[in-house]
């Protein structure tokens, strides 16, 4: 456990050193804002947060890959993945550290977007149960998005190659989801559980059902599974 | 402290090491000596359990590199060939992260970076972010790194590329100080600087081990003979046997250029300084001296060299 608190400590450094999570982070939250504001005036008698946790998940599947590719590509660029796969620590240990590095500036962001329900608080009287919910749903669908932004860091030494194969993959889950919708049969119900978003639905109506914990907690074990497995592969190869 | 057996790696088709076995006792420095490409940095990844090897095996500290992985990093320093720095860290904080992953109690921290940054010399740079030192200093700063622990292993890459020769000599005496509480293996495709630092040498040449032996026994087998080179313009038909009468020469062997100006390469013993009599030679016999020069010993002279005799010797 300290030993991935390490990892992710030092992640969370790196990435606040830089600017490129101040503009990350910046963009998103002018995003974000831009769809809160036109929310609130647009329909001023019911304003819910779930149609901005819904478009937070779109604006997520540009960003992540851009938060995520340095995670181990930078590592194995510059030689630094010696050092950390050389130190007493398991190859799980490493992914893991990565993993909540990354985590934590989306954890930032979210602080930031509080503001919204605050907002909504001051001036009305809103329902707290979807709130929350929604809340913990976006969070899971960014653990989603991160853990295959990781996995894509660790088959390449080039960062560039790690967003964009990040970003394939996540929008490759994100057209899952929107051909799931026109098909209006099994398979449409059968696309509708493999794509991400479509479990984020639930929770900002206010539901948390175990059925979409299942699903996201099994699809995070698995892309980090395989990043292990792609370190791994450095001894044989 | 360190032992391997029977290593061998292959990276597909291409053969990076093989059959390398060899022990490394506790206190010893130890070089690895070979041309880019001969598997040094092949074993000291293999020893770090960067790599595995396709087939054999190694201990370090009493610890499997495959079972107890974890127990033999813990005991190594490693300096890799690419000093593993983060340019965006102070050299400080850089320290302190590598002690933490290599599990140096919060008490002892402060104290052991203290104490390699003095050792590495780097206190200039103490709080210095690394994108801004200089190469030198980046070096040392990956010396620190792999000190930092307390390893009663130390495994280092070319410890002294990139340094100025002012630095080369207190990095080499750096590491001979290092050989009391620590077991030292080194790399270096620099004959001296191995034989300066090191008890003991290893030769590598393409995968496999061609020489052990300490550096004077080495030195003395690569120099066996010196050799001059002389030009002369005119060279009379018995030019050949006249020097090879000289006392001391051993071998003669002649090459003609464009001009009609030839060249000699005459070996002689080691002991015996021929340049004077052959001098002499020349100029008595109206040759027409033009050149004359010893002929040092290249690196790839010296393993040519060895992998041939050594070759002979199996065969």
């Amino acid at each position: 456990m300290r030993n991935i608190l390490t990892i992710a400590r030092r992640e969370v450094k790196a990435y606040f050193a830089s600017w490129m999570a101040y503009a990350t982070i910046a963009g998103f939250i002018v995003i974000s804002s831009y769809i809160f504001f036109v929310i609130l005036t647009q329909n001023k008698q019911d304003v819910r947060l779930q149609w901005v946790f819904s478009n937070m998940a779109v604006t997520f599947l540009f960003m992540t890959p851009l938060i995520t590719m340095r995670l181990l590509a930078e590592e194995k660029n510059t030689g630094t993945i010696e050092l950390l796969l050389t130190a007493p620590v398991t190859d799980w240990q490493v992914v893991l550290g990565k993993y909540f590095g990354a985590l934590s500036v989306f954890i930032a962001i979210f602080a930031l977007t509080l503001i919204y329900p605050l907002t909504i608080e001051h001036y009305a009287n809103p329902d707290r149960g979807p709130i929350l919910a929604g809340y913990l749903g976006i969070l899971l669908v960014v653990c989603c998005y991160v853990s295959v932004g990781l996995f894509s860091s660790s088959v390449t030494d080039s960062q560039v190659v790690a967003g964009f194969m990040g970003f394939g993959i996540l929008l490759g889950f994100w057209i899952v989801h929107w051909v799931s919708s026109s098909l209006n049969n099994f398979w449409g119900e059968f696309l509708k559980t493999i794509a991400i978003v479509p479990h984020l639905e639930d929770y900002t109506e206010g539901l948390v059902d175990t059925k979409h914990l299942v699903y996201q907690l099994s699809f995070i074990f698995f892309w980090l599974y395989c990043s292990v497995r792609i370190l791994e592969s450095r001894k044989w190869r | 402290m360190i032992e391997v057996s029977q290593l061998t790696k292959r990276y597909g088709e291409n053969l990076a090491l093989n059959n390398v076995s060899f022990k490394v006792n506790k206190g010893e420095i130890l070089g690895f000596l070979g041309p880019n490409g001969a598997g040094k940095t092949t074993t000291m990844k293999i020893l770090t359990c960067f790599m595995a090897p396709t087939s054999g095996g190694a201990r370090v500290a009493g610890h499997d590199i495959f079972e107890e992985s974890l127990d033999v990093r813990r005991n190594i320093g490693y300096l890799p060939e690419n000093v593993p720095l983060y340019q965006d860290l102070g050299v400080r904080d850089y320290l302190d992260y590598c002690a933490r992953l290599r599990g140096v109690p919060k008490d002892q921290r402060e104290e052991r970076i203290d104490d390699v940054i003095k050792k590495a010399r780097i206190e200039e740079v103490e709080n210095t972010i690394i994108r801004k030192c200089s190469k030198g200093y980046r070096q040392r700063v990956g010396i620190a790194q792999a000190l930092v622990h307390n390893p009663p292993v130390v495994i280092l890459d070319e410890p002294t590329i990139g340094l100025d020769p002012h630095q080369i000599i207190e990095t080499r005496k750096l590491i001979k100080s290092l050989a009391k509480d620590h077991t030292v293996v080194l790399s270096s495709h620099i004959l001296p600087e191995v034989s300066m630092t090191c008890e003991r040498v290893i030769i590598l040449n393409k995968g496999e081990i061609v020489a052990v032996d300490t550096p004077d026994n080495l030195t003395q087998k690569l120099q066996q003979s010196q050799k001059v080179q002389i030009q002369v313009r005119r060279a009379g038909e018995d030019a050949t046997t006249k020097i090879q009468d000289i006392e001391g020469v051993t071998n003669v062997g002649t090459a003609r250029t464009d001009r009609g100006a030839v060249t000699f390469t005459v070996e002689s013993a080691m002991d015996k300084d021929v340049r004077e009599d052959l001098a002499s030679l020349a100029v008595g016999s109206g040759w027409g001296l033009l050149e004359m020069k010893q002929i040092e010993l290249s690196l790839e002279q010296i393993f040519l060299q060895l992998t041939t005799t050594e070759e002979g010797v199996n065969n």
